[in-house]
């Protein structure tokens, strides 16, 4: 047995654990964590390359064979979102070294932010229902630590609403794990789906669905479920939003796009119907909201949800091919998302705003940052080729093969929002000139400025390389969409007695 | 074509930096890219011209069979030829024009990037490719529109372009999904071998509305020609480019490649023959009362468009051969008057009101003789070629005579803008405070070439007739066809109404300050066009959008909770309902009068914790609660688990307790009618919830695996408590995540005691 699979959740403890010991020396724990997060994407990379001929990955912590112990079950849908989390660690590691306040990285930030990136990646490699729920609970009080470190007063105000929403989430979730296991008497996933499959009790799992679709609609912000999201992601500092924005909701899709392709597909024309009309609701509502907006990093943070949308239509579609385009998807808007609020985040370091009536001139003053932006908000809105017009007119392609109209027309709209609210940023932050002059407030030497935006160009390359070379990341996609259309096989290699 | 295509995008890239290297021959290093594809192209001629198309073709994505794959045919040639040859008089133009300009390399890299993606249009034989490059032209026309960064007028403008032609991309978008899926194959050059298949197919006409409205919105069709006389904004050298010569052909040209496939229905003419002739009139009549330079140029540019699109609705072969004859011959006079119009402005430090110019002729002689030579060709003088191109239209127009009455008048008003751009400014008296000098060199050379291509192409006509014109027109219409180009093809119909037309065009000119004056008084009619309707839409999206927002985002935490909760029940209770009802009373284990008296217990209990004014008694009765569920374990033969929940519930009241001894007392409770609200809400929930426990308890559970943990739990584990052996063992991975919640909940109120925000910071 290898211990491949344990090491996305024992490396973030360890890096975490040695931070703790190294409480009041900031310049260790800078360096633990980067380390760490280098760590954790080199172990998601090999994973990614044992897994990528379509071999799931299988460990039975403890040796407790499964359905008994707890087992984690690394396929390729799994094993790129493991490779996300590492890009994104490092990116965000390395700008929240430059970036954030002495006080919070004082007090724990560090520490934090590899929890929760543990936390992330238990909820992704597990194969364990109730399992899931513990990385559920550890990233939300992870998450909730970090929203509320600093105790400003909008950051409180937020924390709360996310906090009390979430354990909603959280009470849905495991009273849909209750249910479950009085009607299965396992929490094994594998051993769920077999179940499932085997006896017909139809009618009933339906409505147990629906808890879940409800627990984990709230942590992915669909309609009418997200207010959470807009209520609590403008308050942190820009590093712990960039964060979230990349990883939290992400979990919640995740855990939905497996949940109802591995347990709950036995009545998809009710179940995926719903999550498609919500899906269609959460995109419109997301960008309406979005539209509404004139903070940078409110038009951006209220603009996640309509991207989940994007995400859960691939699943309410339910064919290979929509599915394909939700792990594109998926992987497309983490990148970009992240790489969107470091940009804000940078405006704010350079200019002490956010506020899209304030801001004015950057066009002509910061070329490169400009040039950064544009790029990803340009690949949000989904212009070719950048790694979302791939994204998006893959959902459309399907959409229309199947002949679902409705849910065409909507994704077709919201894009042109999506256009404008990028544009608005655009033209109000960096084309117009600046009301009154704001002078910079952190004039960094050129190499320092290079430096600092180093992370955000990385992201910017990965987004334009996944448009360039999409073929191969189409290959990989549509792979990992049959491998969740076809759950036969990670259901023997988990039970099958690996 | 990939590596030239290539080429020309790597130049785009290059610019800035050529631009700090050496920013006085940024053009001319620049424009030896686009020139390496008219060359090519120019080789190119004689084997495309006898039907051998030049293919080429690279995998892309092979999921979604899309191929990197190029066409050069007659029509693309055609095209082809335009864009590079235009793009690279354009970009030696843009270095006079931008001189000494901070951001003359991003203007170049935005310009040449978009001649890239034009080519790429009109060269991709896929559909997807060609939609891509479609959208990179939305792209950087936006860039480009909104260069002048620092006028609001310049980001509005080039805001409305991008929503209005992506807009019209979306619709595209969905009309070549649905094409490929009805052709099967993505290729261009397959599917117009289909056009009867696509003809009898039940999604023909959605196709065909889709890819029209793309193509409309692209080239400024009616309603959608609102947005190009607003684009003007652009710097000229973009307005030259995009908006009289390339872009806003890209419409006409997918709908002339598409002919083939599309257009041998009566739908097809009926759709593009009304529009078109409505474009044409329209933008020729607005043209009329315009006062702007590049404001008369654009409205005459949107009537062109509206010419070609109503000539190849038409679809005959021969005005098929009249439209490719007139775009040849609208693009060289059009960018000359614009490139001209541009000197102007540019020398005369900003003047744009044809009224305030006149008398140049002096000041800028060789602008004036290239003026002449555009401004006639415009307006179809003979020997000019566009007097070729309209005697070509008049004559295929033969059996049309209402569309050959439109014809003069939108002639006629060609005329007048031609003399308007290409005479007054040059004529006359120089107004006093008016200063002007000649154009530098490298802005010179694009008037001059443009200028006498109006002229010399009336000269050599049959070989361009041979050369450029049949092979398109053999593309459009997909089957052989000669086309014979005559400067002088006798006297007949179509010369006297040429000269009708140029008489009445005359005539218009004289009239021109009366004309001015009514436009001026009917610009009220504006609030009623589409351009109002534009703002009103989108100010209406806005409205919508912040009435939406503040509805739903109340930011009081308890609608949120609300909401979230009622969804959960709806949701349950409609899978309850369409599972049939709940019906399985029937197999319940009878209830023992003990069982009975716990449960009384917990839920008066319960009533208490909620009722309580007092937080401590709250208290107390939760932990009832929960003893009385340790209780019913024993019942139920699990001591290991009551004694559990013993433990966890007499700590958890204890450290209540502790805690909200600090507190103060509750102090404002609900009011009535909210609490009436709640408690249905809660009760719906509680209801809900037991009835799916209910429900949940009717299966029979094959043999859970709880039966392994107690057969194995002291044999293997070596733990007589099953529950700490799950716990530590079975699932020791679940604690550890607890115990790590549990950490950084610890570390978390640590931090949140200690760490209090600066003053300034946290006074807000």
């Amino acid at each position: 047995m290898t211990l491949l699979p344990s090491l996305p959740i024992t490396i973030p403890l360890a890096g975490a654990v040695l931070c703790m010991l190294f409480r009041r020396n900031i310049r260790a724990q800078k360096g633990i964590a980067l380390f760490t997060s280098f760590l954790i994407l080199l172990t998601s990379l090999t994973i990614f390359a044992s897994t990528k001929d379509g071999t799931i990955a299988v460990m039975n912590v403890g040796d407790w064979p499964a359905p008994f112990g707890i087992t984690l079950a690394i396929d390729m849908l799994s094993s790129v979102m493991l490779l996300l989390v590492g890009l994104l660690a490092v990116g965000v590691s390395a700008y929240a070294c430059f970036d954030l306040d002495e006080p919070r990285m004082k007090f724990g930030f560090f520490p934090l932010m590899l929890i929760l990136l543990m936390g992330v990646n238990g909820a992704f490699v597990t194969g364990d229902l109730f399992n899931l729920y513990v990385w559920f609970e550890v990233l939300l009080t992870a998450s909730f630590i970090l929203l509320a470190l600093g105790g400003e007063r909008a950051q409180l105000a937020g924390s709360i609403k996310y906090v009390t929403l979430n354990l909603l989430s959280s009470a849905l979730f495991l009273a849909g794990i209750g249910i479950l296991y009085g009607m299965a008497g396992t929490l094994n996933l594998a051993d769920l789906a077999h179940l499932v499959k085997d006896g017909a009790r139809g009618d009933l799992l339906t409505m147990v669905a629906i808890m879940f679709m409800m627990a984990f609609g709230i942590k992915a912000g669909m309609f009418p479920l997200y207010f959470w999201l807009p209520a609590s992601y403008p308050t942190p500092p820009a590093a712990v939003t960039a964060l979230f924005s990349g990883l939290l909701t992400k979990v919640g899709a995740y855990s939905m796009i497996r949940m109802f392709t591995l347990v709950f597909d036995s009545d998809p024309e009710f179940l995926h119907g719903l999550i498609l009309v919500g899906a269609g609701l959460t995109m419109l509502s997301g960008v309406l909201a979005a539209t509404a907006q004139y903070e940078m990093r409110k038009i951006l943070a209220v603009h996640i949800v309509s991207q989940i949308g994007y995400i859960l239509m691939g699943l309410g579609l339910f064919t290979e091919l929509a599915l394909t385009g939700s792990i594109i998807y998926l992987a497309h808007v983490i990148i970009v998302k992240t790489n969107l609020f470091l940009v804000a985040g940078a405006v704010n370091r350079l200019k002490g705003t956010y506020d899209l009536k304030k801001l004015g001139g950057l066009y002509s003053e910061r070329p490169g940052l400009s040039l950064l932006f544009i790029i990803s908000a340009m690949s949000l809105a989904g212009v070719p080729p950048l790694s979302g017009f791939f994204a998006k007119i893959t959902l459309i392609i399907a959409g229309i093969q199947i002949e679902s109209w409705a849910i065409v027309v909507v994704a077709l709209g919201v894009s042109l929002l999506t256009l404008y609210s990028m544009t608005k940023i655009w033209a109000y932050v960096f084309w117009k000139p600046a009301p009154e002059p704001l002078p910079d407030l952190d004039p960094m030497p050129k190499g320092q400025w290079f430096v600092f935006l180093l992370p955000m160009v990385g992201y910017t390359v990965i987004s334009i390389a996944i448009g360039v070379f999409a073929g191969p990341v189409f290959d990989y996609a549509s792979e990992a969409a049959a491998q969740l259309m076809n759950p036969q096989a990670y259901i023997d290699a988990v039970l099958g007695g690996v | 074509m990939l590596t030239l295509l290539s080429i020309i995008f790597i130049a785009a890239l290059l610019a800035p930096f050529v631009h700090r290297l050496c920013p006085k021959y940024t053009g001319a290093i620049l424009v030896t890219a686009p020139i390496a594809m008219v060359i090519w192209l120019l080789k190119k001629i004689p084997e495309v011209g006898h039907g051998h198309p030049v293919t080429e073709s690279f995998q892309w994505v092979e999921k979604l069979d899309l191929e990197l794959a190029f066409h050069l045919d007659g029509l693309s040639l055609l095209f082809a030829l335009l864009i590079s040859g235009i793009g690279s008089l354009i970009v030696l133009y843009t270095q006079g024009y931008f001189k000494g300009h901070p951001q003359q390399g991003r203007f170049m890299m935005y310009i040449i990037a978009f001649m890239a993606s034009m080519l790429g249009v009109v060269l991709a034989d896929h559909l997807l490719l060609v939609f891509i490059f479609w959208e990179l032209t939305s792209f950087t026309s936006y860039l480009l529109i909104g260069f002048n960064h620092n006028s609001p007028d310049a980001r509005n403008a080039a805001l409305q372009a991008m929503l209005v032609t992506v807009l019209g991309g979306l619709f595209l978008m969905a009309g070549i999904i649905m094409l490929a899926g009805a052709a099967d194959t993505w290729r261009l050059s397959e599917i117009i071998q289909r056009g009867d298949v696509l003809l009898a197919h039940k999604n023909y006409l959605p196709i065909l509305i889709l890819v029209c409205i793309g193509a409309f919105t692209k080239s400024a069709q009616f309603p959608f020609h609102f947005w190009l006389p607003n684009a003007m904004q652009a710097p000229t050298p973009a307005s030259a480019y995009l908006h009289s010569s390339t872009m806003v052909k890209a419409g006409v040209y997918l709908l002339a490649r598409l002919h083939p496939a599309l257009g041998s229905s009566e739908e097809w003419t009926l759709i593009l023959t009304t529009i078109g002739t409505i474009t044409f009139l329209l933008g020729a009549i607005m043209a009329l009362g315009q006062k702007v330079l590049k404001r008369l140029l654009a409205y005459t540019t949107v009537s062109a468009l509206g010419a070609m699109i109503m000539l190849l609705g038409v679809g005959t072969s021969y005005t098929i051969k009249a439209m490719a004859t007139f775009i040849l011959a609208h693009a060289f006079y059009k960018a000359a008057l614009f490139l001209i119009a541009g000197g102007i402005t540019h020398e005369t430090g900003g003047e744009t009101s044809v009224d305030k110019l006149g008398g140049l002729r002096k000041a800028m002689p060789i602008s004036f003789a290239c003026a002449i030579l555009a401004g006639l060709s415009m307006g179809g003088f003979p020997p000019f070629f566009g007097f070729v191109a309209k005697e070509t239209w008049l004559h295929a127009l033969d059996h049309y005579p209402l569309l050959v009455g439109a014809t003069v008048i939108g002639g006629a008003a060609y005329v007048l803008v031609g003399f308007a751009v290409g005479f007054k400014p040059f004529l006359g008296k120089m107004p006093a405070e008016l200063h002007a000098h000649e154009i530098p060199l490298s802005m010179r050379f694009g008037p001059i070439v443009l200028g006498l291509c109006c002229l010399a192409f009336s000269f050599f006509t049959g070989s361009i007739g041979h050369n450029l014109v049949q092979p398109a027109a053999t593309a459009i219409v997909a089957k052989e066809l000669e086309v014979h180009l005559h400067l002088w093809a006798g006297f007949n119909k179509a010369f006297v109404i040429s000269l009708i037309t140029l008489m009445i065009g005359i005539g218009l000119y004289c009239s021109r300050s009366f004309l001015v004056a009514t436009a001026g008084r009917l610009g009220v009619l504006v609030k009623f066009g589409p351009d109002a309707a534009y703002q009103f839409l989108l100010n209406g999206v806005l409205k919508f959008a912040a009435w939406h927002t503040r509805v739903l985002q109340t930011g009081i935490l308890r609608d949120y909770i609300r909401v979230t909760v009622l969804t959960t029940v709806a949701l349950v209770g409609a899978a309850l309902v369409r599972a049939g009802g709940f019906q399985r009373w029937e197999n319940l284990a009878p209830v023992s009068i003990r069982i009975a008296l716990v449960a009384i217990l917990m839920i008066s209990a319960t009533f208490a914790t909620v009722h309580s004014k007092s937080r401590l008694r709250s208290i107390l009765s939760m932990g009832v609660v929960g003893f009385c569920m340790a209780i019913l374990f024993t019942f139920f033969g699990a001591p290991d688990l009551a004694m559990t929940q013993l433990v966890i519930e007499t700590l958890t009241v204890i450290l209540l307790v502790l805690a909200f001894h600090h507190f103060p007392p509750f102090r404002h409770g609900s009011k009535k009618r909210t609490r009436a609200t709640d408690i249905i809400i809660a009760a719906s929930v509680g209801i809900t919830i037991s009835l799916l426990v209910l429900a949940a308890l009717h299966v029979q559970t094959p043999t859970p695996v709880s039966d392994f943990y107690l057969e194995h739990s002291y044999k293997e584990a070596h733990g007589r408590n099953v529950v700490n052996v799950i716990l530590v063992d079975f699932r020791a991975l679940d604690t550890l995540g607890e115990i790590t919640v549990l950490t950084i909940a610890a570390l978390g109120a640590y931090a949140l005691m200690k760490l209090k925000p600066k003053k300034e910071e946290g006074g807000e």
